[in-house]
């Protein structure tokens, strides 16, 4: 463990003057200019907005005005949501240098509560990967290892969070993306359920999947943050139109009486050192009062070819609007097509190529039904089998992440290795469910390993108390 | 490889989704996506006649909101940050180019 100031202290100390939001974003600053060149953490870093950002807060502070929730606190911004007249990239080619015409909802909900912004994370392009390697502008490092990933898609901003270089920060997760790099990175990470944080302004990938969420080094920091962002949003049409879930206050509740399931048919393919931590965690819940009981989730192992159906497809639709007609890249041409064609092929990276093409044959005429139509029917097989099993247990737990964190160009040649590094966390965007993974120890070469605790929908006050007994427990 | 696809349909799919590949381009995309659709061959025999598809964690309903003027992205701004534009307009190339 680190001594990183948490989102809470910061808030707390310069709401109450004892220290200044200047300093704290100097402090932040300072760990930036010393480890960035290594880490790669930002896209953008965004020091002057952010001293003036910072600046403000403590002006509010001194007229005895309400500085907010998050006080000070600096955030990253994963750089697929929308920072109005600010470049967000989506780590594409394709989107170099455009400046949205507007914020995102999560973004702006942050800014309310005076968090200051200190950058733009960088991300496997258009949040598809699992490492951080696609990013057209180069990976990023993992922190506490140089030589290996950080995770991905939302690996910048795990990174930013695991060096100190922000307290707390935004990534998405579509089928694991934050989730996972939280657990590379010794992170809390949080996918809430779908359509608790607004998309509004966060770029598509797979919208059906997407869900914005927070990283941060303490459950409690995660369940600030994501208290923050949540609730309806009339911007997006999927937004749940109900008050959101208490997490703050939970907390301290404690596991007493709650049923944890254990998947008595989990899928193979996790290593025994990240077993072995999930395996100490059950005992731990156990001895605060919990009980433990199987359940089976037989169609889990369906999932991955699901989702490598569903998200490729939702996503050559979704990146249909990159053409050079309205932002972004153009490569100019005498005819349309010519210029669409050119375009795409200039702006697109290797691995959304691919998922372009994987998606539009998988809903192409003849092999719709095989391929996207199968996958929509083995989804809500999914989603019926975590019903039947939260009939039984609360909240479920399995291993975030299959391995730790493993080293640069491992799997970089094999996309199907890259994708199977998601089959714990796919299953719950399948289902809309919320998932957070919390860090548990370590394992193989003292790497971190996360736990991952999965709950039905609106379920996060239960898996917060959860995660909270993990990390006393951890 | 399992041959589930060929060159000709991967040249067919990248015309689809208007994306220039190299012949390099196609014969990796062919072997990797062929190698995935052999791995997604593992839902082939499951009995799927009875499950209703799931497009969406909820069902989705019209979300209406109250027929009154509210403020809209500016024009001008958002044309700014597009790569031509002319007269209040996006500016593009006249039609055609698509050779099948």
């Amino acid at each position: 463990m680190n001594d990183f100031p948490t989102v809470a202290s910061i808030a707390a100390d310069v709401a109450a003057g004892r220290v200044s939001a200047r300093a704290i974003l100097e402090e932040h600053l300072t760990r930036i200019d010393s480890r960035e060149s290594e880490v790669h953490a930002f896209n953008l870093v965004m020091r002057d907005r952010a001293l003036q950002a910072a600046n403000e807060i403590d002006d509010r502070v001194k007229r005895g005005d309400n500085p907010g929730r998050l006080a000070g606190v600096p955030i990253a911004l994963k750089d697929n949501m929308c920072t109005r007249g600010i470049d967000t990239t989506c780590s594409s080619r394709i989107l170099e240098g455009w400046k949205p015409p507007y914020d995102a909802t999560a973004v702006k909900k942050l800014a309310a509560e005076g968090a200051v912004f200190i950058g733009k994370t960088n991300l496997d392009e258009f949040a598809m990967g699992s490492s951080t390697e696609n990013s057209a502008f180069g990976p990023t490092r993992n922190p506490l290892d140089t030589s290996r990933v950080p995770g991905g898609s939302s690996g910048g901003s795990a990174a930013a969070v695991a060096a100190g270089f922000a307290a707390g920060s935004l990534g998405s997760d579509t089928g694991g993306s934050i989730r996972q790099p939280a657990a590379l990175c010794g992170l809390v990470g949080v996918k809430p359920t779908y359509g608790l944080v607004s998309r509004y302004g966060l770029v598509a990938f797979a919208s059906s999947l997407d869900q914005i969420g927070p990283f941060t080094h303490t459950v409690e920091d995660a369940a600030i943050l994501t208290e923050v962002i949540a609730g309806h949003d009339p911007m997006d049409s999927t937004s749940i139109p109900q008050p959101a879930p208490a997490l703050v206050g939970v907390l301290g509740a404690g596991v007493k009486g709650l049923r944890i399931g254990r998947v008595a048919d989990l899928p193979k393919g996790a290593d025994p050192d990240v077993l072995a931590r999930l395996d100490v965690a059950f005992d731990e819940l156990a001895k605060a009062g919990a009980t433990i009981v199987d359940v089976t989730l037989p169609s889990l192992s369906f999932a991955l070819t699901a989702y490598y159906l569903i998200a490729p497809a939702e996503a050559s639709s979704n990146l249909a609007r990159y053409d050079g007609v309205r932002y972004g890249k153009r490569v100019a041409a005498g005819d349309i097509n010519t210029m669409y064609a050119d375009t795409r092929e200039a702006g697109f990276g290797d691995e959304v190529k691919r998922r372009i093409m994987l998606g539009t044959y998988a809903l192409s005429a003849g092999y719709y039904d095989a391929y996207y139509g199968k996958a929509l029917k083995v989804r809500r097989l999914i989603a019926d089998d975590f019903a039947r099993a939260y009939a039984a247990a609360d909240v479920i737990l399995t291993p975030t992440s299959p391995s730790v964190a493993f080293r640069f160009g491992s799997k970089t040649d094999d996309p199907l290795a890259m994708y199977l590094c998601d089959i714990f966390t796919i299953p719950t965007n399948l289902a809309g469910h919320p998932a957070m993974s919390v860090p548990f120890g370590t394992g193989q070469d003292g790497m971190p390993v996360g736990v991952q605790v999965l709950a039905p929908t609106l379920g996060e006050s239960t898996m917060f108390r959860v995660a909270a007994e993990l990390e006393r427990a951890a | 490889m399992s041959q589930r696809l060929t060159a000709a349909d991967v040249a067919k799919v990248a015309r689809l989704a208007r994306l220039n590949v190299s012949p390099e381009e196609v014969e990796r995309y062919t072997r990797q996506l062929d190698g995935m659709l052999d791995h997604f061959a593992d839902i082939d025999n499951l009995d799927l006649a009875n499950v209703e598809p799931m497009t969406q964690p909820y069902p989705l309903v019209n979300v209406l909101r109250a027929d009154v003027e509210q403020p809209c992205l500016d024009r001008d701004e958002v044309l700014a940050v597009a790569p031509a534009a002319e007269d209040g307009r996006f500016r593009v190339p006249p039609s055609g180019g698509l050779h099948e």
